[in-house]
């Protein structure tokens, strides 16, 4: 098992390596026109000494972008490694420091979703497997591709039409109201939940049906499997054969899937978050992206990466845990 | 046994045939209904209702995108228009503040002259000097000039009066004169004529005068458009001109009499049968179209209803129709307007039955935009599926054939590929293509490429895996042992084992391809504008007013993206289930 860990640590850092050095590439391969258009900006300034040209060299060099890529990159990963990720060009500020800001919606987002979408996905997965082919079953399934069949930009339309517009319960974007800054903290709480409102709604609905279907086809495996043939031909009541045989060794695929949502935890939902205007670090990211925000889009990128391999080391820990059969492989 | 037999034992018995059955044995191979495996998915397939639905919803998809141009009255970027009246600018009227010039018949009175002329009247000198020629003015009345040129008749110099050659100094002549320069007078009358005495150095001229032109503030408008050049004529402007400043009724010119009737400042001209025949103004009506003719009488209205400071009036054209018309003043102009009929470019119109969905925000058609955007939205995902699958079956194939170390190298590549976060680089190209301004057409084909370039690796690890299974069966090592060449193997016998589980893969990540095509169109950075994409349909409806008004606007693309994803979901599951019984969802 430590072998294991190991091989896949080092796996995953040079996964990560190779996947910033292909990011940074293909992003130091588009045209630069951000910093030129600061330089532009710059060079226009009647008080600026210099030409066009000259403001374009010094913030290349500022920026690191005078290098070819090889060498640029392993500058940056220089100060990346040590935790210095540059100034956003968009924002102004240094990458970490708007980081920090954002990342606390985003991560309260995913969280309250994450919890709303099992209370949901589980007891409705495990209702359709009990059922399997009835009307019940055609429903749930139904309802889950069309929740994974809906575009996310299409849903939130739809809810802010529906809520915000026609009904008037909720504003149409933002995570603040007009008034939040006269409010006590505890209205401003409060305030920010009520804004959350449509976008876990949203985000919900999306996820929530590839994990009802998860959950039923495991519980159709378990269900299949010799030891509940067992139980029930020892004459085992139903509930008891559901709730203590089949749905203990459910869980078993769904732990390890909760390790999955560690990337989506800290990147942010970027097109909900975009929608509503949230501004978390989907948002933000995205302001800073099609801007063409080197430093941001990078940070973000490598982020992204390195996330989605811990949450596989992780989902591989957590296998080994609930599961013991595979601590013995 | 092969397809062919098995179909034709399942026919239905034909009742020639039936005594036959009769007699079959229970143990007849005939009785047992034998299925090729491809039949037997077909079967499951069927049973499947979700996954028959699925399929109907998709060939309504597809006819609806490929087959709904070719019936559609409307082509993709045609324009609708629509005819309404708004309240628009006809004419302008402005008080006028240049001076007016006619020239006498015979005479020259340029823009040279005429500038002197500026420049003496705005320095208040009488005279003024043009090329050889001297001019005076004389001030008739209020911003009312005549101008004369002046033709030196003789020059006094030290006291002694030199007549210019040609001319001869008439007898009582010269008292006169001295009279007039002593008491510093600028002219005098002898015998009838007025001499002009201007000073050059120490000399002084003495000239006589002949009219050259008029300057006044006043604009004629004949009635009748063929008197527009008597009306302007020096003549005419000076005798009905000077009677207005003289305040005199009537005056006579080419045997005719005229009346001036005046009123407000604004003076009608009647000729003798008591006709209007002009109208004398100093406010300037024009028709802002250069086509359109004014008629004077429109003119007149228009003018008094700027004096009285009235906002609006009413005219009764020559074929009686009466059209109000609106005046409204900006600093010193007057816009005269009136409801006039204009095409339109009929945007937002809602859902008729000439345009089943309305028209969206250029004025096409909806429904027509929904056609040739499923067309797009469809084929992009396609393409992309397509680009997927070669790169995919490719890469998985080589990996699963070879094993070992090739195998081990690819596979960290699919890793490393697969951890690069596909959003954000598809953003950044969405973005780039923006900047680099590329053609909606190529943006089409590049939006493809990329789509198919980031969404390999699941179908190389599911071709690897299948392939590394395949390999391990006894048909593969009979192939090795017949020594069949590996290209053959390759595609006779393992590419066809891989077929049914990549058309299933393929079903069901073409939704989600169609999901990304539109996600982008709607963030706008997908598909562009004249091309129609249903995503970049849903695009305008990110304006807060568009959405919550025009709802056929987002609502249709939406519910045909919906259908469409949810078709090729139910068919990519309909078939996985078909083709694995035991995999069931």
């Amino acid at each position: 098992m430590r072998n294991f860990i190991i091989r896949r640590v080092i796996l995953g850092l040079f996964i990560t390596f190779f996947g910033a050095m292909l990011s940074y590439t293909v992003i130091r391969s588009l045209p630069t026109t951000y910093v030129e258009s600061i330089a532009r900006q710059r060079a226009s300034n009647p008080l600026s000494m210099k030409s066009y040209q000259e403001w374009l060299a010094d913030l290349n060099k500022v920026y690191g972008l005078d290098k070819g890529i090889i060498p640029g990159f392993f500058g940056w990963l220089g100060n990346a490694v040590r935790g210095d990720f540059g100034e956003s060009w968009h924002y102004g500020v240094p990458v970490t420091e708007k980081f920090a800001d954002v990342i606390w919606v985003s991560v309260i987002l995913n969280i309250i979703t994450t919890l709303v979408q099992f209370f949901i996905a589980i007891p409705l997965g495990i209702l359709a497997a009990r059922k399997q082919y009835s009307r019940t079953d055609y429903a749930i399934t139904i309802f889950a591709l069309m929740g994974i069949s809906l575009p996310t930009f299409f849903l939130a339309t739809i809810l802010k039409y529906v809520f915000a517009i026609k009904l008037q319960w909720f504003d149409l974007y933002g995570l603040t109201g007009r008034f939040h800054t006269t409010m006590t903290s505890f209205q401003q709480v409060l305030d920010i939940a009520y804004h959350l409102v449509l976008p876990i709604v949203t985000l919900m609905m999306l996820s929530v049906g590839s994990l009802m279907r998860y959950t039923r086809t495991n519980m159709l495996e378990v269900l299949n499997s010799d030891y509940i043939r067992t139980a029930r031909a020892k004459g085992l009541p139903e509930n008891v054969v559901i709730n203590k045989h089949a749905f203990r060794n459910t869980l078993i695929p769904l732990v390890t899937s909760l390790s999955g949502i560690l990337p989506g935890m800290f990147t942010g939902a970027m097109i909900t978050e975009t929608l509503f205007q949230i501004p978390g670090i989907g948002y933000i990211s995205y302001q800073a992206i099609i801007r063409g925000d080197i430093p941001f889009a990078m940070f973000y990128m490598v982020f992204l990466i390195l996330l989605t391999q811990v949450s596989i080391l992780l989902s591989d820990i957590l296998y080994a845990i609930v599961d013991p059969r595979i601590r013995v492989n | 046994m092969s397809e062919l037999e098995a179909t034709n034992l399942t026919n239905e018995p034909t009742p020639n045939q039936a005594p036959q059955n009769q007699e079959m044995a229970l143990d007849d191979a005939r009785r047992v209904k034998t299925l090729s495996p491809g039949m037997l998915v077909f079967k499951r397939f069927i049973r499947n209702r979700l996954a028959v639905i699925g399929l109907v919803i998709l060939i309504a998809m597809f006819l609806f995108s490929f087959l709904g141009p070719f019936i559609s009255p409307y082509t993709e970027t045609q324009v609708f228009y629509r005819s309404d009246t708004i309240s628009k600018d006809y004419a302008g009227a402005i008080f006028n503040t240049e001076l007016r010039y006619s020239v006498k018949e015979g005479e020259k009175f340029g823009g040279a002259e005429q500038a002197r002329f500026l420049l003496a009247l705005g320095k208040n000198q009488p005279h003024f000097k043009s090329g050889e020629n001297t001019y005076a003015y004389i001030e008739e009345g209020e911003n009312f000039y005549r101008i004369v040129q002046l033709d030196l008749f003789a020059e006094s110099l030290i006291g002694r009066l030199n007549p210019l050659p040609g001319n001869t100094i008439p007898a009582g002549f010269e008292e006169v004169f001295k009279k007039a320069n002593d008491a510093g007078k600028t002219s005098f009358v002898f015998e009838g004529t007025t001499y002009i005495l201007t000073k050059e150095m120490k000399a002084t001229q003495i000239s006589t005068q002949r009219d050259v032109a008029i300057a006044s503030y006043s604009i004629f408008d004949a009635y009748n458009p063929q008197d527009a050049a008597l009306t302007n004529s020096f003549d005419f402007r000076l005798l009905s001109e000077s009677a207005g400043v003289k305040n005199v009724k009537t005056f006579t010119f080419g045997g005719r009499i005229y009346k001036i009737n005046e009123h407000e400042g604004q003076i009608t001209i009647l000729d003798d049968k008591g006709e209007p025949f002009a109208e004398v103004s100093n406010i300037i009506v024009n028709p802002l179209d250069q086509n359109e003719f004014l008629p004077v009488d429109f003119k007149a209205l228009a003018r008094d209803a700027i004096i009285n400071r009235d906002t609006s009036f009413e005219y009764v054209d020559a074929n009686g129709v009466t059209t109000e018309y609106d005046v409204n003043r900006v600093n010193t102009n007057y816009y005269i307007k009136r409801e006039t009929p204009t095409i339109l470019i009929n945007i937002f119109e809602f859902p008729s039955a000439k345009h089943l969905l309305g028209t969206d925000n250029n004025g096409m058609d909806m429904l027509t935009r929904l056609m040739y955007g499923g067309r797009v939205s469809l084929m992009v995902g396609f393409i992309a599926v397509f680009l997927e699958l070669i790169i995919g079956v490719v890469i998985g194939g080589v990996s699963g054939y070879f094993g070992g170390g090739v195998d081990t190298a690819l596979m960290r590549f699919v890793d490393l590929f697969n951890s690069i976060p596909t959003m954000p680089l598809i953003l950044i190209f969405g973005s780039v293509m923006d900047t680099l301004e590329v053609t909606p057409i190529n943006r089409m084909f590049i939006l493809m490429a990329i789509l198919g370039f980031l969404g390999w690796t699941y179908i190389a690890r599911v071709v690897r895996g299948q392939i590394l299974s395949l390999r391990e069966q006894d048909f593969m090592v009979a192939t090795e042992a017949t020594g069949i060449r590996t290209s053959r193997k390759i595609f006779r016998h393992l590419i066809p084992n891989v077929m049914p589980i990549l058309i299933v893969t393929a079903t069901a990540s073409l939704g989600g391809l169609i999901i990304t095509e539109a996600t982008l169109g709607f963030l706008g950075l997908g598909i562009k504008y004249p091309l129609a994409s249903w995503g970049s349909i849903i695009n305008i409806s990110s304006d807060a007013f568009i959405m919550g008004t025009y709802w056929f606007m987002w609502i249709p693309a939406g519910m045909l993206i919906l259908l469409t994803v949810l078709g090729f979901n139910f068919v990519g599951d309909g078939l996985r289930d078909a083709y694995d019984p035991k995999m069931k969802r």
